[in-house]
Formats: C-alpha cells, structure tokens, sequence
C-alpha cells in the first residue's frame, strides 16, 4: 500500500515507461501466451492508470511533471489537463479491450514466430501513442510520434501472413508517415529558431504574439500538413485504407481507435494551444482549408465507403469521413466546436473499436470480411452480428448511441455558428452512412449464408471485450454527462476561456 | 542578391537536399530507392536543426571555467535523436523492401502494383464463385 | 401503486416481454400466451394511468439524464394518454389476429416478429407519454428501427426494397429535417420540454417560423405528407398484422401525434395562428388529402389502395393541426382514435381474405362477400366509420375538423374535408359491393391451400383468430360513436 501511495505523484510518468520498458520485457518473453499476458496485464495497468489521471484532472485541475526533477524551459515537462486525459483513457482503455481479445485472433492470423514480436510491437505503439498525449514538449511529441509509427508499420505489415498487401500497405504508410513526421519536426524546429523554446506552455506565450512572422507562417504550415499527414485528412488519407485493410483484425481494431485520435489530438493541441490564430492568415487557412476539407473528406469517404466490397476498407474509408467530422468541430474554433471534436474523438474510438473487434469475429469463423462472407450471419454468429449492428447504428447516429451525441453536438455547433450549410451536409454525410451500414445488414440478416458454410458463434473471449466496447457505446449514448463534461473542459482549457 | 544567397547559405543546403529527397520518394519506382530519397529528405532537416545552432564564433559548449561564448547544444542533442529515429525506419523501411521481395519477386512499384491487381482480381473471382 | 412507476412501467413491460418472447421461442404456444399476456397487463397498466389522468393528476418520471438539460423524461398529459390507450387496446386484439394469421400462413421466423412487434409498441408507449421533444424524437427513432425488421419479414427482393425505402425515408426525414429542427428548437428557447401554450413564443423570429415548422412537418415522415409518404405503401411488404397496427395506428400516428404534439406544446396554437406560420400547411396537407385519395381510387391492391387511404387520412389531423383553432385541433386528436380502430378493422379484414382465399388484387375478390360475410361485415363498418357516417365513430372526428375549418372562415378548407368524404366513398365502398353483389369469377374451389378453414354451410371464412379481432374492431367503431363525448372530455385540457 505504501508503495502504491509513493507511486501516486509518479503516475504520469509511470503511464509511459511502464508499457515502454515492458516491451522489451515482452520480447524477451519469446511464447506467444506468456507475451500476451504480459501485454495484456501491463494494458489494464495503464487503462487504471490514466482513469486515476482523469479523476485528478477533473478534480484538481492541471497536473505537471517535471521529468528527472529538470523544471520546465530545460527539461522535458509532461501536462495533463482534460484534452489529452481524456486522450489517455480512449488510447489505454481501446488497448486493453483489444489486447484482452486478441489471443484468438492473433493464433488464427499470425505465423507462430511473430506472435511475441506482435505484442512487443503493439506495446511499443502503446507507448509512443500516450508519450504523444502526455508530454508537454514539442520536440517529445515527434519523438514518440515516431515511437508509435514505427511500431504501427509493423503491425500494419503482420497482415502479410494473411495477405501479402499487408507489406505494400506498411511500406506505402511508412513513406507517407515519415513525411509526415518530418514535415512536422521542421515545423517544430522553425518555431524553436523562432522562440528559443520547445516547451509547449512556453510556445503558447511566445508564439501569439508573433503570428505576422513569415517564419511562424511557415511553421504552421508545415505542421498543419506533416500532422494532416498522421491524422489522414483529406486528402492526405490515401495511405489509410489499404492499412487497416491488410492488418491483422487485432491491429486494425487498435490502430483505428487510437493512433489517428491521438494525431487529431496533436493538431488539436497545436493550433489552439500554441499558435491560436484568431485572425490573419491562420485563421483564414482553418476557415478556407481545413474547414473545406474535412467538408469534402467527410462527402467523399463516405460515398466512397458505399462502394466497398471489403468490409475492413469500408470502415477504413469510413474512418476517413468520421476524421473529416472531427477536424470539421474544431474548424469552427468555437467552445462549443471544440466540445463536440473532442466528443467525437472519444466516441468515435468506441465505435470503431467495436465494429472492428467484431469483423474480427467473423475473420476468425469465416476467414472473409466481404460482403460475400457476412451473408447470413445474423443466424450463424448472432452476437457478433448484433455488436456489428450496434456499432453500426452508433456510426449512423441513431438515438441512445455516442454516435447520437456526437451528431448533436456538431450539428448544434454549426448552427450556433449560424453555418446551415455544413450542419446540412453532417445530416447528409450521416445519411449516406445509413446506406452502407444497411447493406451489411441486409446481408447478415436478409440473406441466405453461403450453401454449406457452418460457422459458430466467436469463441467468448473475442466477444465480451466486443460486447464491452458495445455496451460503453449504449452506456455513454445514453448517459453522456461524463463525457460532456469532460470535452467542454478540455475545449475550454484549449482555448484558454474561463469555466 | 548574390550576398543574400551566400549569406544563407545553409538553407539553400537544406532546401535543395530536401527538394532532391523528396523528388526522389516521389518519382523513383524502386523501393529501394525512395527509401534513399526519404533518407536525403531527413538529413536535410537535421542540416536545418544544426546550423540553427551554430552561433558564429562560438565553441562546443564545455565548461572550461572560462567565460566563453558557445553554440546553442540543444539542437545537437534533438537532432542525435532524430537520426536514431531516422536510422529506424531506414532500417524497417528496408526490412520491409526485403519481405515484398520475398512475397513479390520484384522490388519495382509498377510490377508491385501489376501483382496487386491480379491479386485483386483473384478476389473478384472468389466473390463470383 | 405509484403512477411514476407505472408510468415507467409502460416501457419496461414490454421490453420484459420480449425477453420472455426470445426465451420461449421454441415453444409457440408459451410464446404467444406471453404476448397476450404482456397486453393484457399493459392494457391494465394504461388503464389505471388514464383514471389518474381523467382525475386531473399529471404522472411524471425522468428516466436518466443524457446530457445537461436534455433528460430522457416520461410524463402523461391527455394527448399522450389517448393515444396510449389506442396502442395498447389494440395490440390485445391485433396479438390474437396475428396468432391467427402468422399461423394460418405458416409464416417463418415468427419469435423475430412478436419480438419486435413488442419492442414497437414499448417504443409507441414513449412516445405517447414523453415529456420533452428530445425522449419523443428518442422514440420516434426506436419505433423505426423495431419495425424494420417487420416490414422485411418476408426476406425476399421485394420485401428488401419495400424496407429499404421505408427505413431510407423514415430515417432520412427524422435525421435530415426533424433533428435539425429539434436542435434549432433547443437553441432558440433554451429548453425542449413540452408546455402548454408551446415555448417558441418570442424565442424565434416569426419570419423563420415557417421554415421551422417546415422542417418538423417534413421531419416527422411518419405523418407520410406528400412528397415524403412513398415509405408507406412500400411497408405493405409487410405481413398484414403489421400494417394493421403499424401502418395504420402505431406508427402513422405516432406521426401525426407527433404533429399534433409539436403544434400544440412546442409552437403553441395561438402563436401559429397569430403569426400565420401554418398557413401553406393547410396547403399542403390539403393537397395530400385530395391526391392520395386520387392515388387510392387507381390500385386494385386492396392493401395498396387502404395505404394511400391513409395517407390521405393522415392529412386529415395535419390539416386540423394546420388550420391552428382549437377544434382543428381537438378534431384531429379525435381522429387519431376514430381513423385507427376503422383502419385496423379495414387491414385485418384484408388480411382474413388473404389467408382465406390468397387473393390480394381488389378486382378477383368478386363474390367473396357472400361466402365470407363476417369480414365483409365488418369491412363494411369500418369503412362507413371512415367515410364517416352515423351512428358511426368517424363521424364525430370530421365533424370537429369541418368546425375547426369553418372557424377560421376557409371555405375551402371545408370544400377538402367534404370531397375528400366523397372519394373516400369511391374507394372503399366498391370492394364491399363488389364483393356482395358481383357475381363470383369462379366456382367454390373445394379447398383453397391449407390455410382455408373447412367450409361450412357455404360459408369459407377464415381461421376464427383472424375474424374475431376485424368483429371486435368494428363493433368499437360503433361503440365510440357514443361514447365520443368522454374521449372529447379527455382531451378538453389540451386546448384550454
């Protein structure tokens, strides 16, 4: 007990170096068995861990860490305040489902010698994507961008067991993702010539007053469109489908949950908490660039998620649209865009959890998730089929789903805003999603399965994580508080208002 | 004009490495080879980051107890992180290009991309069957 | 007991018969007792509220708060409460039709259709009794999706179109217009609890009232106004149970309910009158009306031709809702009682002569009457009940719409009601005479499939499951007819 008390303060420190030293444990590990229990353990760990983190935000405010005792300007200080504490909970909470589901999965997609190398891999990524969330250094955030993006290559490319696409994507994502990355360190490095500092709170002071400097224009710049590149905005997006397409269902399931979360996050916490245009030609590009974007990514994947034939690149592409909502609520660079951005970005992890965590159900018993291989499932596995449905509705934005208080909150901000047009084109977008959920239920539940396919129900240990991730999408649908609350927080604590 | 360019010198270095990395990711079909271009792109930016450092005159920054004026080592530092990170993907980068090998026979995209719609049409007939 | 908790009750009940449905599945006859037993009990529970109710008590419960401000909250004012009584009544007698017709047809997956027949009327309890515009969109939304397995019942290409385009409009109108609507509402007044005299006044400027009211009456698609009524002839897919309590009382009027909700607790009639707002309603529902029936008079269909039927009777309450006076009003709530219990006998008679004979088409079904009097009797009543005769319960409702028009001085209006009438008689009263008085196309068949019972004394009806109910309804029609002054008196608050 004395022990658990001494380690209090420490816990945001803890939250990183805990999976980060424990994938090198899990490497060493070697069995398949032992390493996914070791990963799943040190998951939990850290779901706890970042829970105790957002009740002490909520609490009391603010938490800083000054790692090894170096105070902030020399130092690397970690921040917690409601934005990236409600980052945390998605980022650990997704990992633990995903990692308590996963044995099966992974015995069925990954050859024997990668199983331990998957999970080092997928706690490597768990810790690159909370370093991301936690630190308050800009140059700490590329370095476990890179953490996170190297270890997501390798889950990417562990599909290739399955298909050999899997290795193309990988290498397709690491091109794109390096760019990326570094598009955004030249960003960061401008703004360090700039200010002298890397300290997050530090650039916050020094950067504002200096937004008609040519160098800081370039700054933004390079940051809006390396990150744009991580968080797969339109039309930057291209290396996303045939990512989540080819990962193995376990990886997707994480990698989609999390890891473009985390990168709307860190755009998020650029534009609002260092630069925080109000005017001028920053303010511009988020009204006439990011605005239109994610407009036309939120159309465009959607119409392109209609017509797919493989369900993973259809929630992929739907992933895309759902992305283009989220950069559409902090467009706005209103309080109450903001609040439904990083509503959405909570909700949004929850249903894409639980629709991939349930193709991959069916990946396991019917080794096919084409619309040819969910026919007439809703008989065969009917769990795995009704979480499928439930996710789907979330996504569509049916009432008492999360989807369905995302929806709101994003409609209402626009009109707030007095921007018919967009709240117009959400519904639309929305209705579009209605189309290419209901052909996958049509094809479960009206049609006749495959002639002499029997497949059973998933085996229990694949469902209940699903089933959690499904029942936390009804729970916060209908009782959205919590959430609410949390996201009008974190977007008032970005954008610097008074409560 | 001439001095303005000579006086900068250092970010012509950098943008004209970055140009030629990027150019190369872009419009080389060997795998190998964009990985190489990705490498030039990513030096360029640790050419940015060091001679941002650099002040004119000053030493390497060891106390000598002497009062003397020195570079700004922060960059140094951030950027021997970032060659770690940059030697990384290189290498996964790599280990990849030699797995797409092993499952392609060939290391060229437009080959890649010709196997990949015979792949896709594999599963189109798998869907007719 | 403690309305609150009956209140609740109402949900729940339901939903826990469905549970029980799910697990006696196997077992038919368990199965259908649970359902009739589920009704009877809601039937109860709705009863002993409507004595709270008729005493002046206003039942309250809120279940959970969603989110600051926007709780799923439950409370019972007259409205609600009769159209509470409707759904539950009636799903007594339309569980024991549907026994009688899911058998005789030897329908499948028939613990799927009394689960969600159940999950519908649970999600119609909400939406009778909900106490904020947020839980009645909450429900709205529910009843959609419980009745979509309903309409693709049947699993084959036609029955995946028809529920495509039902789900597609339905979801799309309640999305696309009515939540947007339901937003711009809570912006503007702050608040989406209903209250008398609605809670707009003075919160939006007149000018836009139009339009808002717009995206409410195209939002709520369920009240089926032209050009977004195509939903509900294509849910004639369905098998006949459904569209006789779904398509022609819980979920159309959970549509013009919703109509008569949002006029009356969220604009408030005076200010739709003294703005104006309503005004091209009265057009539009005037053009349903007139059209659908037109539509009517072309489908030999005989389920096709009651949908356009209602459709064109939905406009009825959306004109009297329109038309912003309080008989408009009273009227149309009026008439949500008298269309459903005539509607309901027309559908289930429908669905008798089907099982009966598998005749659909209006222009085969020559001479049946003799042959099956008890459901061309009842047919016959029901559809006199809608035209709108004495001594039957149609009557009444026309008659306070006809006052409501006459009120605001537009004759035209009154001119609609009266050709509507007339069109009415055009429609319905041709398959009763064709049926009686035509000769038959063809001789007695000896047996007509097994679903036909066996004939006795020249009489070929069918199963006596699927007769009983239509009696029974019809027999209402004329109970209600006087009667009518006690439901008036149930509703006499909501335009006080």
């Amino acid at each position: 007990m004395s022990t658990l008390s001494a380690a209090l303060p420490h816990l945001p420190i803890l939250q990183v170096v805990v999976p980060l030293i424990s994938a090198p444990i899990c490497f060493l590990l070697q069995r398949a068995g032992l390493a996914w229990a070791f990963s799943t353990l040190v998951s939990w760990l850290a779901f706890a861990t970042s829970v105790m983190l957002l009740r002490a935000v909520m609490a009391d405010g603010t938490i800083h860490y000054e790692i090894g005792g170096w105070a902030a300007p020399w130092g690397i200080e970690y921040v917690i305040d409601a934005a990236n504490a409600i980052v945390l909970v998605i980022v650990s909470g997704i990992g633990a489902a995903v990692s308590s589901y996963a044995p099966r999965s992974v015995l069925a997609e990954i050859p024997a010698s990668q199983r331990g190398l998957y999970y080092t891999a997928y706690l490597l990524c768990l810790a690159g994507l909370l370093g991301v969330t936690i630190t308050g250094d800009a140059f700490n955030v590329f370095v476990f961008l890179e953490i996170t993006s190297l270890s997501s290559y390798v889950l990417v490319a562990a599909g290739a067991g399955l298909d050999r696409r899997a290795l193309t994507a990988a290498y397709n994502y690491l091109v794109m993702g390096t760019v990326g990355a570094t598009f955004f360190v030249i960003g960061v490095g401008l703004l360090y010539m700039v200010t002298g500092t890397l300290n997050i709170a530090d650039l916050h002071e020094r950067v504002p007053p200096l937004l008609d400097n040519r160098t800081v224009h370039v700054a933004f710049a390079f940051i809006v469109v390396g990150l744009g590149l991580k968080l797969a905005l339109f039309p930057l997006h291209t290396w996303l489908p045939n990512a989540y397409t080819y990962a193995p269902s376990t990886g997707t399931a994480f990698l989609a949950a999390t890891s473009t979360k985390v990168s709307v996050y860190v755009l998020l916490r650029f534009l609002f908490g260092v630069f925080a245009p109000t005017s001028g030609l920053m303010a511009l590009t988020m009204d006439y660039v990011l605005l239109p974007l994610a407009v036309i990514g939120m159309m465009a994947a959607t119409v392109a998620a209609i017509y797919q034939y493989n369900l993973k690149r259809l929630l992929a592409y739907s992933s895309v649209a759902q992305l283009g909502y989220m950069v559409l609520g902090f467009a706005y660079g209103s309080v109450d865009g903001l609040t439904a951005a990083v509503l959405h970005l909570f909700n949004h992890a929850l249903m894409k959890g639980a629709l991939f965590l349930a193709l991959g159900c069916v990946m396991l018993r019917v080794g096919d998730v084409t619309m040819h291989g969910v026919r007439g499932l809703g008989r065969q596995m009917p769990w795995t089929m009704a979480a499928f449905v439930a996710g789907g509705l979330s996504l569509i934005g049916v009432p008492l789903t999360v989807g369905f208080i995302s929806k709101w909150y994003l409609v209402g901000a626009a009109l707030e805003d007095g921007r018919w047009w967009i709240a117009a084109l959400i519904l639309a977008s929305s209705l579009l999603a209605v189309i290419y959920v209901w052909k996958v239920v049509e094809a479960a539940y009206l049609r006749e399965p495959p002639a002499g396919r029997t497949v059973r129900e998933a085996p229990l240990s694949m469902l209940v994580p699903t089933w959690i991730l499904v029942l936390a999408n009804i729970w916060f649908g209908v009782d959205a508080e919590l959430t609410v609350s949390v996201a009008r927080t974190a977007a008032m604590g970005l954008l610097g208002v008074a409560p | 004009m001439l001095e303005l360019i000579l006086a900068k010198y250092n970010y012509w270095i950098v943008i004209v490495l970055m140009m030629a990395g990027l150019y190369v990711v872009v419009a080389r079909g060997n795998l190998v080879k964009k990985i190489i271009g990705l490498n030039v792109f990513q030096t360029s930016v640790f050419l940015l980051y060091i001679s941002m450092g650099k002040v004119a005159g000053g030493t390497a920054p060891i106390l000598t107890g002497k009062d003397e004026v020195f570079s700004n080592p922060i960059p140094h530092v951030l950027i021997l992180t970032a060659i770690v990170v940059g030697i990384a993907t290189t290498a996964l980068g790599l280990a990849l290009v030699v797995r797409i090998r092993e499952a392609y026979s060939t290391i060229e995209e437009d080959e890649i991309d010709e196997a990949e719609s015979l792949d896709m049409t594999a599963d189109l007939a798998e869907r007719r069957r | 007991m403690n309305p609150s908790f009956l209140l609740a009750a109402t949900l729940l009940l339901p939903l826990i018969g469905t549970l029980f449905i799910a697990l006696t599945g196997s077992r038919a006859n368990l199965r259908e007792a649970v359902t009739l037993v589920t009704a009877g009990l809601l039937a109860v529970i709705v009863y002993s509220l409507l004595q709270d109710v008729l005493a002046g008590a206003r039942p309250a419960a809120t279940l959970v708060e969603v989110v600051p401000g926007l709780p799923l909250a439950l409370e019972i004012e007259p409205l609600g409460m009769l159209f509470a009584c409707i759904a539950s009544g009636l799903w007594i007698v339309n569980s024991l039709y549907s026994i009688g017709y899911m058998r005789g047809n030897h329908e499948h997956k028939q613990t799927r259709f009394y689960m969600c027949f159940a999950i519908a009327i649970a999600s119609a309890m909400g939406i009778a009794f909900a106490g904020n515009m947020f839980t009645l969109f909450i429900f709205y939304e529910v009843l959609t999706l419980s009745t979509y397995p309903l309409v693709a019942h049947k699993e084959t290409a036609e029955a995946r179109q028809g529920a495509r385009i039902y789900l597609g409009l339905l979801i799309g109108t309640s999305i696309g217009f009515q939540m947007v609507a339901i937003i711009w509402t809570w912006l503007a007044a702050g608040t989406l609890d209903f209250a008398a005299g609605g809670i707009l006044r003075g919160k939006v400027d007149p000018a836009v009232l139009p339009f808002l009211l717009a995206l409410y009456m195209f939002g709520i698609g369920k009240a089926a106004l032209m050009p977004f009524h195509r939903w509900l002839p294509s849910a004639m897919v369905a098998p006949t149970p459904v569209s006789a309590l779904l398509h022609a009382v819980a979920v159309v009027k959970a549509g013009v309910f919703t109509v008569l909700k949002v006029v009356v607790y969220v604009f408030g009639v005076d200010l739709l009158a003294e703005t104006g707002a309503s005004q091209w309603l009265i057009g539009v529902a005037s053009f349903t009306l007139i059209a659908a029936s037109l539509v009517a008079m072309t489908k030999d269909n005989l389920k096709a031709r009651l949908a356009y039927s209602t459709i064109s009777q939905l406009s009825y309450i959306v004109l009297g809702a329109a038309l912003a006076t309080s008989y408009g009003v009273l009227g149309g709530a009026l008439h949500i009682a008298t269309h459903a219990l005539g509607k309901i006998t027309l559908f289930m008679c429908a669905g008798a002569i089907y099982v009966a004979t598998h005749k659909t088409e209006i222009s085969e079904m020559d001479g049946l009457g003799r042959r099956m009097p008890f459901t061309y009797g009842a047919f016959l009543v029901g559809a006199l009940s809608i035209i709108g005769l004495p001594p039957l319960a149609g009557v009444w409702s026309k008659w306070y719409l006809a006052m409501g028009a006459v009120e605001t001085g537009l004759w035209a209006v009154v001119a609609v009601y009266m050709i509507s009438s007339l069109l009415n008689v055009a429609y319905l009263i041709p398959v009763v005479a064709r049926g009686f008085f035509k000769p038959s196309a063809e001789p007695v068949p000896q047996s007509v499939g097994a679903a036909a019972a066996p004939a006795a004394g020249g009489l070929q009806e069918a199963p006596l499951l699927c007769v009983l109910p239509p009696c029974l309804t019809a027999a209402g029609c004329v109970v209600l007819f006087f009667y009518a002054d006690a439901v008036v008196a149930l509703l006499r608050p909501l335009v006080q």
